[in-house]
């Protein structure tokens, strides 16, 4: 049979329309979604729930824990850490700033001015954190020693002074001081930051500045009117990414720092694994740094939604 | 030939589609489409972006499920059938070689997956029949977007299929490259004697190559036909606009009279045959070809038995080939007239003339249509 | 074509001279250009310290100072007692952790990816957190949960291990989502047109060019979890890993072969990105 269609469909004819197809269920996303997330609730989520329900717990290792609905805890919690809660905060919005204030201009250089080096960089970037970082933070015990060469030039730059005066550093030492502790949390978390920030400018279009440029914009006017809004992804990513994972170090204060400079996370590990009654009020903290996380996550995803998350 | 094979056509036979419905949400891309293929033919499937032709496209290759409709190959439905299993290839817009293969494996894939275990001659005959053979140990990156075509083209046609699909192949392609490739296929699918459903924007291409075209307009054809009777005798006023440009001159039907039309418009009467005429009573779009359209400096220059009207040339294009006009109506309206280059004098714009046209070149609307359908917003449409 | 015509050599003039920048505007424009080699400078310098530490022979019983050169920490890597046995520990810690983590987070990346659906926000959120979230929270629910569950004695080899798990898949199926994303969807309908079927599609078109993503995703998981210390004390009971052993040995006494160690998995990785680069080279070449 060869016949072809009338030609002389002028008008919406009124044909029978067929019936639809019964529309087919597509398992597959949720077969391969599941056992991760299945994975991630069991050991994340559930975890984070459970020490709900520890923090308001009594008891001691060895009789046991009750559920005792102990508010305290939570007063414990808030009233007696205020110190670490100060240092925990403190360090945090330091390190966040300085590594936005270094990250920024290595991404800046990398993304814009790299060219064909673009990966190399980056992996010099990256490569270091493949080395133990715990043997990377000790090793800012050398750097900063007492007889080494960065202390001796502070000490003749007498910036040495300067900074005891501050309360940075402390009877003439820069290693076991809060500012060692910066220093290294800086140095830990500047890779978290670059790398957001670097994604963020790599993908604008260089003929942007080149318009600016065109539209009289000097070099840093071009930098803060297209090339800073447009990297704001960038910037919040990597602020997140810092600020977050740095409230709860203390891997730095301890190995870097000394009895005064104690942070909220040796607090959690000293309850949770040295005191034999800790545990409840260890979560009641933890509980406490959960809920200051998801609040922050959660304005960033009604500001910036959940897309450019991963 | 392992299980996978879908030999056992070789009966072949015609591509229907019946009662073909696609739905996305609330959108319907393809609307309730009634269409047979004939074996053997070269059909284009013409519209503008969105009109539902890659859609219609895609459920025919089995990569896309209908909503609602059938598909037969001959008289096999395989509407349910995955595309891994039917006898159609694609050869996708962007080609779709595999980068991580050579070209040799590229073109061998559907044989290899057929189960066919010496495939080195019929791919070997292939790449001759695109003149590539000396390119068989590249990989598709380092050709060239014409070569990578011609590969794309080898790869499907390699399995003989029953029906190839050809989704606007050759949109990436520069013009002279294209018209060239535009001969090749037409050339190959004599040749081959296989059925290609070619899919595409571009209304010169699908005049060029088709046998028969349909104009497809938001998931409905408008008409279908060969280029000439879509040419020369639209059916819609997106077919007269859509595919080259047209004269649409709306007007009032004054009467039949055997097989001629009479219609009154800018207060001249017209006429055209009654054949050729969708509209009997009551108002008509009085279409008419520009290159059917000639231009007369008086009345008196006029044939008998022409249709004419006057007016005021407005612009004036020369092209080298020939000249088109532009032609005010005192009404407003503007009439365009492509005058072949030969030799005659060239008007001036602000000269009054007449158009005038051999009635029997004249075609009739439906005059309830909208005038402007299919006549280009976006380069796409565009001659 | 015109073709253009040479001056005459009388009036070819002296090329111009070069213009003379002053010292201030070089500099300024090499700004970014220092200031980065600084920062770089600071990123890389532990790594080098590291590496120059370890062939120092420490006074006491700590290598913080240089004392003298000495290769005896190269030659005798496993002298100190219980690191060579918690570096095992780290490994297959990290072997386990990582084949787990990358089968579930490319699972996850694939339905990410290739399929649409509504949860997609939520579960956005659900990975992103644990990238974000502080270690030491993760790790003292988790310790809590366990304590709960199967009691502080059961904490061991596989409660680290889960605990690795967990906070590995987000960053495997950050890796390989991007991987996945770059790749032409085409591809694999074109597989399916010629007679490919979905698994076919997978293991002959899909796999082979996801596969790079996924080796890299694995090669950081493994990263992040040989170096996790903060989760893994929590969850670790009686065991020491080499992250928990240094950790100790800033009390005890921390030999030079830790900074041995530091510095072989530098090497190791930079090693491993050097090959991979010529190997990448050699074979572009060949063409």
């Amino acid at each position: 049979m060869t016949t072809v269609a009338d030609p002389s469909v002028g008008k919406a004819e009124r044909k029978a329309v067929p019936p639809d197809h019964k529309p087919r269920r597509n398992l597959t996303p949720w077969l391969l979604l599941l056992p991760g997330l299945i994975w991630l609730t069991v050991f994340f989520l559930i975890p984070i729930l459970t020490s709900v329900s520890a923090s308001v717990q009594t008891g001691n290792y060895d009789d046991g824990f009750k559920l005792t609905w102990h508010w305290g805890n939570y007063a414990h919690a808030i009233k007696d850490y205020g110190t670490q809660y100060w240092h925990s905060s403190l360090y945090s919005v330091l390190t966040t700033f300085f590594c936005l204030a270094l990250g920024y201009p290595v991404a800046y250089f990398i993304a814009f001015k790299g060219g064909k080096w673009k990966s190399l960089l980056m992996a010099l970037v990256i490569v270091p954190s493949f080395t133990s970082f715990l043997i990377r933070t000790i090793a800012w015990e050398t750097i900063l020693a007492d007889q080494g060469p960065v202390v001796h030039v502070l000490k003749s730059a007498h910036i040495l002074s300067v900074t005891q005066a501050l309360g940075w550093t402390t009877g003439g030492h820069v290693i076991n001081t809060p500012a060692a502790v910066v220093c290294g949390m800086v140095y830990n978390f500047l890779p978290f930051t670059i790398l957001p920030l670097y994604t963020s400018l790599e993908k604008i279009d260089p003929r942007l500045l080149e318009a600016g440029n065109d539209l009289y914009c000097s070099t840093f006017t071009t930098w803060r009117r297209i090339t800073l809004p447009l990297s704001m992804p960038g910037v919040i990513g990597g602020t997140l990414l810092t600020f977050i994972p740095a409230v709860g170090d203390y891997i730095n204060a301890q190995l870097l720092g000394n009895p005064n400079t104690g942070v909220v996370g040796q607090k959690i590990e000293d309850l949770f694994l040295r005191q034999t009654s800790g545990y409840p009020v260890g979560s009641a903290i933890s509980v406490v740094m959960m809920v200051g996380t998801l609040v922050l996550v959660m304005s960033y995803i009604r500001k910036a939604g959940t897309e450019d998350l991963l | 030939m392992s299980s996978n094979d879908v030999l056992g056509r070789t009966e072949g036979g015609d591509l229907r589609l019946v009662g073909l419905t696609k739905r996305f949400g609330a959108f319907t891309a393809v609307d309730n489409l009634d269409l047979t293929i004939p074996q053997g033919s070269f059909f284009a499937l013409l519209g503008a972006s969105g009109c539902g032709k890659t859609t219609t496209l895609r459920m025919v290759s089995g990569l896309e499920d209908p909503t609602a409709g059938q598909i037969f190959l001959g008289d096999a439905e395989v509407t349910d059938t995955k595309p891994y299993r039917r006898p159609v290839n694609t050869v996708f817009q962007n080609y779709a070689l595999f980068p991580h293969l050579d070209i040799f494996e590229n073109v061998a894939f559907g044989l290899r997956r057929r189960g066919f275990k010496s495939v080195k001659q019929p791919v070997e005959a292939m790449l001759e029949l695109v003149e590539l053979g000396h390119l068989a140990k590249r990989k598709p990156n380092q050709l060239s977007g014409g070569q990578q075509q011609r590969i794309a083209l080898a790869r499907a046609l390699i399995n003989q299929p029953q029906v190839l699909l050809l989704d606007e192949p050759l949109g990436a392609l520069d013009l002279k490259l294209r018209r060239q490739m535009q001969i090749e296929l037409k050339r190959i699918q004599t040749e081959v004697g296989l059925t290609f459903v070619h899919v595409t924007h571009d209304q010169e291409e699908a005049m060029t190559m088709a046998d028969t075209i349909a104009v497809m307009n938001q998931g409905r054809i408008e008409q279908m036909g060969s280029p000439a009777e879509l040419y020369e005798n639209p059916a819609t006023t997106f077919v007269a606009n859509f595919l080259g440009q047209s004269n649409l001159i709306p007007g009032t039907v004054e009467g039949v009279d055997g097989d001629v039309v009479t219609v009154s418009a800018h207060g001249r009467t017209l006429t055209l045959p009654a054949a050729r005429c969708r509209a009997t009573s009551g108002t008509v779009i009085l279409g008419v070809r520009p290159e059917k359209v000639q231009i007369a400096e008086t009345e008196a220059d006029v044939p008998s038995g022409f249709n004419s009207l006057s007016g005021t040339v407005v612009d004036t294009s020369f092209i080298g080939v020939s000249t088109q006009y532009l032609v005010n109506l005192p009404s407003g309206e503007e009439v365009s007239v492509f005058e072949q280059n030969t030799g005659r004098a060239i008007q001036r714009p602000g000269n009054e003339v007449v158009i005038y046209w051999d009635p029997s070149q004249g075609f009739g609307l439906d005059g309830t249509q909208d005038i402007e359908a299919g006549a280009v917003l976006d380069e796409e449409g565009a001659a | 074509m015109t073709t253009l015509t040479a001056p005459p050599a009388a009036a070819r003039a002296a090329a111009p001279a070069v213009r003379r920048r002053s010292p201030l505007a070089w500099a300024r424009e090499r700004v970014l250009l220092v200031v980065t080699v600084a920062i770089f400078v600071f990123m890389l310098l532990p790594n080098a310290v590291i590496l120059w530490m370890s062939f120092n022979k420490p006074s006491g019983k700590f290598n913080y100072v240089w004392n003298h050169f000495s290769t005896s920490a190269w030659t005798n890597p496993c002298a100190q007692a219980g690191m060579c046995h918690s570096i095992g520990l780290s490994l297959e810690i990290g072997a386990v952790a990582t084949i787990v983590a990358t089968v579930l987070g490319t699972m996850i990346a694939f339905a990410m990816v290739r399929h649409r659906f509504k949860a997609r926000s939520g579960i956005n959120a659900l990975l992103f957190l644990p990238m974000a979230a502080p270690e030491v929270v993760m790790g003292a629910t988790l310790a809590a949960m366990f304590f709960n569950t199967i009691g502080p004695g059961a904490l061991g080899f596989w409660t680290i291990t889960i605990a690795h798990v967990m906070f590995c898949v987000s960053y495997v199926v950050v890796t390989v989502k991007a991987r996945l994303a770059g790749m032409d969807p085409t591809l694999e309908r074109a597989a399916q047109d010629l007679y490919a079927t979905p698994f076919q599609t997978f293991m002959k078109v899909t796999l082979p060019l996801v596969a790079p993503g996924i080796a890299a995703a694995a090669l950081l998981a493994f990263a992040l979890s040989v170096d996790d210390y903060i989760i893994t004390v929590f969850t670790a009971g009686n065991l020491e890993t080499f992250p928990m052993y240094i950790w100790g040995s800033v009390q005890r006494a921390y030999p030079a072969q830790i900074d041995v160690i530091g510095s072989m998995m530098l090497l190791g990785t930079m090693a491993i990105i050097a090959t991979s680069t010529i190997l990448g080279r050699v074979r572009a070449a060949r063409k």
